[in-house]
């Protein structure tokens, strides 16, 4: 199986990301050469293994541990915003999205 | 000594001098900030702030005046550049955080800074972790010290840079897939990546938050054991996959080790199993001999060598890299160019916005992790490739565990050949992850490894050897590598810049 171009696309979208024309091109080549290591994956016999998400669920920490809702942090507002792009009276500025 | 050979030292023997007050924090952090900037061709850091450091380096003075004793009290150390820092630039090495500044501290940072330890700055770092060889950096390539027209290893080649080249006594790194062990291996240091979990994640720039993990890198296994004795510990509050286990002091045992007589067979008892599958044709001669050689001195210290089999070993390479970037794919996610990071000059609405900001902030590297790890999370092929590479991880897991039944360590070499020319895998980048062969199992098992200098290979460039313990056997790893620096002194070869 070898992706398209129009699969290169279709995830560059997904991602939000754009690529040039010969962007495009150089990756849909790499990920093809990518991808005939990743069909090796496929000889390996699976049936009946559980996923195994994470090495925590080896460890006995099964359960997901939760804290308190409670505010643990300081208010740091202006310091977190110190590198937003775009910042106006303590709100975070993007593009108009409601006409 | 003179106060022109500070750099001499390693975490340890500094301690002690500023424990006796033969040389203060202050003249230490101004002797290596120097060497810092004299060796800045290297490219191995990305921020220094003199200021803040001095400040740190009096505040230890200070302690250490009112007759503070502790293990790193005043002693330097710097960065990786994936932790966050408040007193310095965090970018993760790529144009995305340029200038970017946290308002906090990573919790390691932050412990070690508790600790006593002084940040010099911030370490240059492949872009997000993603990559072997330290070239994926958006700002500068790092230079081995060793060979200038050679790779250092990645990610964390500034790292391990600086600490061969004695710009730093020690540094942090992080290991995903190797991180931490490859770029030691590569410029023979010594650097340990704990259990999945030991040390948290709180601050860390999130790569693949599974495999993630950080450890300490320094010149010995003693120095290392005094760095992750205040590096690891829970985070409950902060951190939901943090062990819920006490922190451990590493270093105590290894200090009365070296105090106790030599010549008896200190490793009595170890057994060390050699996976099979390490120790083919696609592993280097020179590699190999360095390894080898190493473990015959590990016989020599009473340890027996076993053959085990990890059969995966090969597979590890898709399975990782199918799960890493879709776990990356998720957490540069967050890169949006609306709370931090960049943002493109021009865009016509917000979508565009995302992606425009999104093209030009992230590297070669970066993007086709996100391309990667989006096609096998999407709809239609998650099955086949995410969830299929996730229970060849669980197989993978299970293999360790058959063969931790017939030892107690596993020792193999790190890298399959010594470090490569500058651009030399740079056009390939299947290659570039073809060489992580040795250090993915471990990192997708969660299990701690970490990398020991055994010596030199083609070009007199150093080898490591890399020892994998079961879950939580740190001090195992730690305690072997050890005695094996007792016996030998690989660890205590520099290349000629660092004098």
């Amino acid at each position: 199986m070898a992706l398209t171009p129009q699969d290169i696309a279709r995830v560059a979208n997904l991602a939000r990301l754009e690529l040039r024309p010969d962007e495009t091109e150089r990756t849909l080549h790499q990920l093809n050469g990518f991808f005939a290591l990743v069909e090796q994956m496929q000889a390996v016999d699976t049936d009946g293994v559980e996923p195994l998400a994470h090495p925590a669920a080896l460890l006995g920490e099964v359960a997901l541990r939760l804290r308190e809702d409670i505010a643990s942090e300081p208010n740091q507002r202006e310091a977190s915003q110190v590198s937003a792009p775009a910042v106006e009276r303590g709100l975070f500025l993007v593009p108009k999205v409601i006409e | 000594m003179s106060q022109q050979d500070l750099h001499a030292l390693g975490v340890a023997e500094l301690a002690a001098r500023l424990a006796a007050g033969s040389v203060s924090s202050v003249e230490v952090t101004q002797h290596f900030l120097s060497r810092i900037q004299q060796h800045n061709s290297l490219g191995a850091f990305l921020a220094t702030n003199p200021d803040a450091s001095l400040a740190q380096a009096r505040a230890a003075d200070a302690r250490l005046a009112a007759g503070e004793r502790t293990p790193l009290l005043g002693v330097p150390l710097a960065h990786k550049d994936v932790f966050v820092t408040r007193d310095f630039p965090t970018t993760a090495g790529s144009r995305m955080l340029e200038n970017y500044r946290s308002p906090f501290d990573a919790t390691v940072v932050r412990q070690l800074g508790s600790a006593g330890m002084v940040t010099l700055g911030k370490l240059n770092c492949d872009e997000f972790a993603m990559g072997s060889g330290n070239e994926n950096s958006a700002y500068q390539p790092v230079q081995n010290p060793w060979d200038s027209s050679r790779v250092p290893g990645g990610s964390s080649g500034g790292s391990a840079a600086a600490v061969a080249a004695r710009l730093v006594p020690a540094a942090t790194g992080t290991d995903t897939g190797g991180s931490i062990r490859q770029p030691a291996s590569l410029t023979g240091i010594t650097g340990i990546k704990p259990t999945y979990g030991r040390c948290s994640r709180y601050g860390m720039v999130a790569f693949a938050s599974s495999l993630d993990q950080a450890g300490p890198m320094a010149r010995s296994a003693l120095d290392c054991a005094l760095l992750l004795s205040a590096m690891a510990g829970p985070d409950l509050d902060r951190d939901s996959t943090s062990l819920d286990l006490p922190a451990v002091d590493y270093a105590t045992d290894l200090i009365a080790a070296s105090a106790q007589q030599t010549g008896t067979k200190p490793l009595k008892g170890l057994r060390i199993g050699l996976p099979t599958q390490f120790f083919g044709a696609g592993c280097a001669p020179d590699v190999l001999a360095a390894v080898r050689g190493a473990l015959a001195e590990f016989e020599k210290l009473g340890a027996t060598l076993v053959d085990v089999s990890l059969p995966l070993t090969e597979l590890s390479i898709p399975v990782y890299y199918v799960i890493a970037p879709a776990e990356a794919s998720s957490n540069l996610s967050r890169f949006d160019g609306v709370r931090y990071g960049h943002r493109a000059a021009h865009y016509t609405d917000l979508t565009d916005m995302y992606k425009k900001s999104r093209s030009e902030g992230f590297g070669d590297e970066a993007t086709r992790r996100i391309m990667i790890g989006t096609y096998v999370l999407s709809h239609g092929y998650y099955d086949a490739y995410y969830l299929k590479a996730q229970k060849i991880r669980r197989l993978i897991a299970q293999d360790f565990q058959t063969a931790f039944t017939q030892c107690d360590v596993i020792a193999g070499p790190v890298s399959p050949t010594v470090a490569w020319k500058i651009g030399e895998k740079s056009a390939d980048p299947v290659a570039s992850y073809l060489a992580d062969i040795y250090t993915l199992s471990s990192s997708l098992a969660g299990l701690p490894g970490m990398s020991v200098p055994a010596g030199f290979g083609a070009g007199g460039l150093p080898v490591g050897l890399q020892l994998i313990g079961n879950y939580f056997k740190e001090a195992q790893l730690l305690g072997a590598a050890h005695q094996f620096q007792l016996a030998t002194d690989w660890h205590q070869k520099a290349p000629g810049t660092a004098t």
